[in-house]
């Protein structure tokens, strides 16, 4: 058995249980899901769903119970942990709600920590994070440690941070959670377009103008997707046109 | 004070928040309390031991009509070989006996008694011996009491006690001093000689190594034969009419070799206690030396112990000042929970102390009566307090400063501290391997911990280099021909035993760092992981991080311990450890300290990064 080609992810009967006996919680429920290559996917859902899970199972940072997981035609379920850390590298970006920046670190030096660990040399991994820092508006604040950076300045650190290793999949965690509305468009903007650019976007949101950026809405409950709805942006659109920001589109 | 005032408020929230945390982190507060209890004990019995080999001289001084001065004529050590003899050859006394003698305060005498530097061979041993040439009458001044058997007789040998014990020999034995087949006719103790195996100068001057030396007393024909072909000496016992003038005698009527003339070499009857009392006295040393590293290495355990619990307790501070306590009182709170445990820790310990020191007590059989009942004097109780009380408050203090002047906000939020930036550690680590530059940034979070690991490892490098130097020092190659020394091997009971405490001690200690460390950086590991990190890259990130202050630290201890040692023991010859040994040490210490830091990194890297990054 094998993935669908042109899929970059493919996800067959995906359970995920914590706990036993009577204290079993089946956090994600025999999920089917295929996501092409390019394609900008919304996840909602109310708290504990289990969509945070399945974001986490997809990026290889938690681990199946059962089920399949396909990245990019290879079967990467019952991978090691260090096959698993490869592909953290190399092909997938988090971005996380509380944005998990190390403090200590400055902005160029957190966007720069994924390409050290990928084994790039300092010189090529302090290039490569100006290089984002400056696609992200903050080239100037390159110095700064996070605590001197608002909100919307640390997420969007955090993104240049997923970017670094070019990675094919990025896997947003409420992105915009902790922003206000000015950044949570900063941020949209910036994802749309990373859209534009061909990679592919997944992103778990409770806020419906957010997901209604994307080319395609899953709702989940209970651990298992409810309904599946095609958006108005479209695989190769435009991430929809921040409608409801009241932005200009 | 009544029950009802303010200051008995007082005491009761602290008693309440005190013991509600201990029970809280109940395995926690019972290491403090054992780790404290420990070096505390060790202590106590160091210096319950001082003085307690008086009261057994004095009886043995009684018992035996010890003398108050001891003149050795002639004597100094056996000559050197192919040297130049010191003493006279089977010749007659030297004149200076008679000035001696006639000097003002001598009240009696006996003597002089001739003695040369012999051998005794028994059961396979072959040992070194001063024989005394004695008369078959008894002597008015320091007539050895026979604990088993008769006095001299031609062809009998006495033997000193605390030797005979030794060498295992019983009256009716029959042994071998120099080429001369003797009977064991009796076996005696005195007051005149430290007993086997402390010696004093005039039986082990000049010895290239410390070797004890037995005493023999043979009749006077049979030490003149003896010393047909070796150095003759004499031994004068003198009675002084003050004997607690006997030092500033001793001090004023001897006199140092001059060309031409036979030395004198006199000796008062405290010395000859003092010797005696070193068999209990070496144990002192070590037990102090060993109390004090139990004490560095319970600082070091106990100041990450307490950084660590007071990052939990964040959240606890902010109630605290939120509720109205001030910083002062908020640094009290904190620091009351470890003194109480120290105090209550220097109580078992002083208690245990006393029970024990008992135990290492025993004179040996070359002195009659025991040390009687052990005082815990208040010096004792009070350099016992001061490290009871003195390990949790250093420990305890920044900490509590630090947490007493957190924000009543941040600490409600439980916010964590910002770890301080080191720009150019950074700078160096993004050029390393991965492992390296994870270990670098890691130790650069923790500063703190990582110097009070390098201090734990140092202190428990230079105890084991210590007693390594030790042993080599009481274990002089062929010395002491095979036969039981009671001092060794009861040195070698107690450095064991210190041994292991201490490496119990360093080994719990750098379990808590690295699980206190693997616990800090559970989060940052976990990101770490996400961001692309392998488990393994991050455990060995951790214990390079743990192995990285250990080198220079193992490094230091090792030149260290052979200092303290000396110092210790006020040793004249160096006994450095062959280099083997040190590269032992070094390199076990290093793979303990990885092995242990890899346990909780292992476990903690089984768990999926994600589980981690939720709870944060």
């Amino acid at each position: 058995m094998s993935s669908s080609g042109a899929a970059l992810v493919t996800v067959r009967n995906l359970r995920k249980d914590y706990g036993s006996g009577e204290g079993l919680v089946r956090a994600v429920d025999g999920v089917n899901l295929e996501i092409a290559r390019g394609e900008a996917l919304a996840v909602m859902g109310p708290s504990g769903c289990g969509k945070t899970t399945l974001l986490h199972l997809m990026g290889g940072i938690n681990r199946v119970s059962s089920g399949e997981l396909w990245l990019d035609g290879k079967r990467v379920d019952g991978l090691p942990e260090r096959a698993l850390a490869r592909i953290r590298r190399r092909e997938v970006g988090f971005v996380f709600q509380a944005f998990y920046l190390m403090d200590e670190l400055t902005a160029q030096e957190n966007v720069e920590l994924p390409a050290l660990l990928a084994g790039r040399s300092s010189g090529e991994a302090r290039q490569r994070a100006r290089q984002l820092l400056d696609q992200v508006g903050l080239a100037d604040r390159a110095g700064h440690l996070p605590s001197a950076l608002s909100g919307g300045q640390r997420q969007r650190v955090a993104i240049a941070r997923a970017l670094v290793n070019e990675p094919h999949l990025l896997l947003a965690d409420e992105p915009t959670g902790n922003l206000d509305t000015n950044a949570t468009l900063d941020v949209l903007r910036l994802f749309g377009k990373l859209h534009e650019s061909g990679l592919t976007l997944v992103i778990v949101t409770h806020d419906e103008r957010i997901a209604a950026t994307a080319d395609r809405l899953i709702m989940m409950r209970d651990g298992a997707f409810v309904d599946e709805a095609m958006l108005s942006g479209g695989t190769r659109g435009d991430l929809g046109g921040l409608r409801g920001f009241g932005g200009e589109g | 004070m009544t029950g009802n005032s303010p200051g008995w408020g007082r005491l009761l929230l602290l008693w309440r928040l005190a013991s509600g945390d201990v029970r809280r982190h109940l395995v926690e507060s019972v290491m403090v309390f054992v780790v404290i209890a420990a070096a505390a004990a060790t202590l106590t019995v160091s210096l319950a031991l001082s003085g307690v080999t008086n009261n057994p001289y004095q009886q043995t001084r009684m018992a035996t009509a010890g003398p108050d001065v001891i003149a050795d004529v002639g004597g100094g050590g056996p000559a050197p070989v192919g040297g130049q003899a010191s003493g006279s050859a089977g010749g007659s006394p030297p004149s200076v006996i008679a000035s001696l003698v006639g000097a003002p305060g001598v009240t009696a005498h006996s003597g002089p008694y001739p003695y040369v530097y012999s051998t005794v061979r028994f059961g396979g041993h072959r040992v070194d011996v001063v024989a005394e040439g004695r008369d078959e009458a008894l002597s008015p001044v320091d007539q050895p009491k026979l604990t088993h058997g008769a006095w001299l007789r031609p062809g009998g040998v006495v033997v000193e006690a605390g030797f005979a014990d030794a060498l295992g020999v019983r009256v009716g034995d029959r042994v071998t001093v120099g080429d001369t087949d003797l009977r064991v006719a009796g076996i005696a103790v005195t007051a005149a000689v430290p007993s086997y195996p402390s010696s004093m100068c005039h039986l082990a001057c000049g010895m290239a190594v410390p070797q004890d030396m037995g005493l023999v007393w043979v009749t006077r024909s049979a030490a003149s034969n003896l010393g047909v072909n070796a150095t003759t000496s004499y031994l004068l016992n003198l009675k002084l009419k003050d004997p607690a003038q006997a030092l500033a005698f001793a001090a004023d009527n001897g006199r140092m070799p001059a060309p031409g003339s036979a030395p004198v070499l006199l000796y008062a009857w405290q010395s000859i206690r003092g010797a005696d009392g070193a068999l209990v006295q070496i144990e002192q040393v070590a037990l102090q030396f060993g109390g004090w590293l139990l004490g560095l290495l319970a600082l070091a355990g106990l100041a990450v112990l307490v950084g660590r619990r007071m990052t939990e307790q964040t959240r606890r501070v902010g109630l605290l000042k939120a509720v109205g306590a001030t910083p002062a009182t908020v640094a009290v709170v904190l620091l009351a929970e470890h003194l109480v445990i120290g105090a209550a820790a220097g109580a078992a310990g002083l208690l245990a102390g006393w029970l024990l020191a008992p135990l290492l007590t025993g004179t040996g059989s070359g002195l009659l009566g025991g040390p009687g009942a052990l005082s815990i004097g208040s010096s004792t109780i009070i350099v016992v307090a001061v490290v009871a009380l003195g390990v949790p408050a250093v420990s305890s203090f920044i900490p509590a400063l630090r947490a007493s002047r957190t924000s009543t906000s941040s600490g409600l939020a439980d916010e964590p501290r910002v770890p301080p930036r080191r720009p150019r550690l950074l700078a160096l680590s993004a050029r390393l391997p991965v492992p390296v530059l994870l270990a670098i940034r890691q130790l650069a979070r923790r500063p703190r911990r990582a110097l009070l690991n390098g201090v734990s490892i140092m202190v428990t490098v230079t105890g084991i280099v210590a007693i390594l130097a030790s042993y080599g020092y009481t274990h002089p190659s062929g010395g002491g021909g095979g036969i039981v020394n009671l001092r060794i091997s009861r040195l070698d009971e107690l450095m064991s035993i210190i041994t292991i405490m201490l490496a119990v001690l360093a080994g719990v200690n750098t379990t808590f760092i690295a699980w206190a460390t693997a616990a800090d950086a559970r989060f940052s590991s976990a990101l770490e992981r996400a961001l692309g990190a392998s488990g393994r890259q991050v455990t060995s990130g951790l214990c390079i991080a743990a192995v990285l202050p250990a080198i220079p630290a193992a490094l230091a201890g090792l030149p260290l311990g052979v200092e303290v040692y000396h110092l210790l023991v006020k040793a004249q010859s160096l006994a450095t450890p062959p280099v083997w040994q040190f590269a032992a040490v070094f390199c076990v210490t290093l793979l303990i300290v990885a092995g242990l830091t890899a346990l909780p990194s292992l476990a903690a890297a089984r768990r999926p990064p994600a589980e981690v990054l939720q709870t944060a």
